[in-house]
């Protein structure tokens, strides 16, 4: 099983993908699309990619709304800092924060929660120290970005991978 | 003469209010990459456009298609998937490229760090002659 | 009636866009710097994949849907191989 089926979510991803590219469940295209499902599991073989288990499946969709509600408050936030009238000085800058997350699969999907959410942006992180580097648009408050970046996401991202 | 599929009234009114509320923000954050005046405040204005503007426009897509064909059309969501994965990629590069030319530059004082810079491996990077 | 009020927002929405593209050229054309030209270019191929949505919706075709998927890829890979190129002066190393 372990052979055929080396990487059960992708494969499943990767069929899922192709039905839903074609906008069929007709019999051949989930043969078709099985068969390729199993050939990009064994080429993902020969990438060796480090191996990770998702614990607690129920902590992601807690993630998603709480992810989701940020994304549409922060739209709004940077709206706003775009039409200021009058324009007020804006206090950008570069945040150090450091973390406890070490999963690759963890700091991938965190990476994408800061980018998807519009004034935070990931810059660099150092996996020697652990620090993550941010620039924020709206940097009034070094704390509060902090707190919504390690309790918010961190912590349930941890739930998920470690 | 106006061109518009054929839709209940109900979907064409919420196909339009999406329509709009996408291309509204899509507009708002591209007009940030006139009004900011920094590359790295202006780095932060597209976002708008390729999270909640590109969500609308596409949920506008699915409703008039599921409602025109009669059965859920949701294709759609592999765009939103593609770019909620590869816009991280693409703005952390040109971040990374930018702080990389300004270092080299020399002209990294006009940008504000609120800690020490965990970036030792971009500056220690081999320096080449770099025109921009 | 609703009919009417789908196809003016489609076409309020078309211009919006067409807007939003016109910035992201001008910042193209202005710079100052190469990086943001590369911004720039990222954000008019996001805008130009909303449009051609835009124009599916209004032609009710799904056709339009496969050009902006392809679109959304030369676009990520472009900006991804503009980045790589300004911070080696090459892009495959």
């Amino acid at each position: 099983m372990k052979a055929l089926l080396p990487f059960p979510l992708l494969s499943a991803t990767l069929l899922a993908v192709w039905l839903v590219l074609n906008q069929t469940v007709s019999p051949g295209h989930i043969l078709l699309g099985s068969a390729l499902a199993l050939l990009g599991g064994w080429t993902m073989t020969a990438l060796e990619p480090a191996r990770s288990r998702i614990r607690r499946p129920r902590a992601i969709g807690r993630l998603f709304v709480l992810v989701l509600a940020d994304v549409v408050r922060s739209n709004i936030a940077v709206a706003r800092i775009i039409f200021g009238v009058p324009r007020r000085s804006i206090t950008s800058g570069f945040l150090d924060i450091p973390l406890e997350l070490r999963n690759p699969y963890g700091l991938a999907v965190l990476a994408c929660i800061i980018t998807a959410t519009p004034g935070t942006l990931w810059v660099g992180f150092d996996p020697a120290r652990g620090i993550l580097t941010l620039h924020i648009l709206d940097l009034i408050d070094e704390t509060t970005w902090i707190d919504t970046i390690k309790g918010r996401y961190e912590r349930l991202l941890l739930e998920i991978f470690e | 003469m106006i061109a518009s599929p054929d839709l209940p009234a109900w979907a064409a009114l919420l196909t339009a209010l999406f329509v709009l509320l996408g291309a509204g923000l899509t507009l708002t954050g591209s007009l940030g990459l006139l009004r900011l005046r920094q590359f790295y405040e202006r780095v932060h204005a597209p976002t708008l456009g390729t999270t909640l503007g590109t969500v609308f426009v596409l949920i506008a897509s699915i409703i008039c298609f599921s409602v025109l064909q009669t059965r859920p059309v949701v294709h759609e969501i592999l765009i939103a998937v593609f770019i909620t994965v590869t816009t991280p990629v693409s703005l952390i590069l040109l971040v990374r490229a930018a702080l990389f030319r300004d270092r080299v530059e020399g002209n990294a004082r006009n940008f504000e760090w609120r800690a020490p810079s965990s970036e030792r491996n971009v500056t220690s990077a081999p320096t080449e002659d770099r025109s921009s | 009636m609703s009919t009417l009020v789908l196809g003016w927002s489609l076409v309020i929405a078309q211009v919006m866009l067409a807007l939003a593209m016109a910035a992201a050229a001008f910042r193209i054309i202005r710079g100052p710097r190469a990086q943001d030209r590369v911004l720039g270019l990222d954000t008019l191929y996001v805008n130009a994949m909303l449009l051609l949505l835009t124009f599916g919706i209004r032609s009710g075709s799904t056709l339009y849907f496969e050009a902006a998927l392809v679109i959304a890829m030369i676009g990520f890979v472009t900006t991804v191989a503009l980045s790589k190129f300004l911070m080696r002066g090459e892009v495959i190393e």
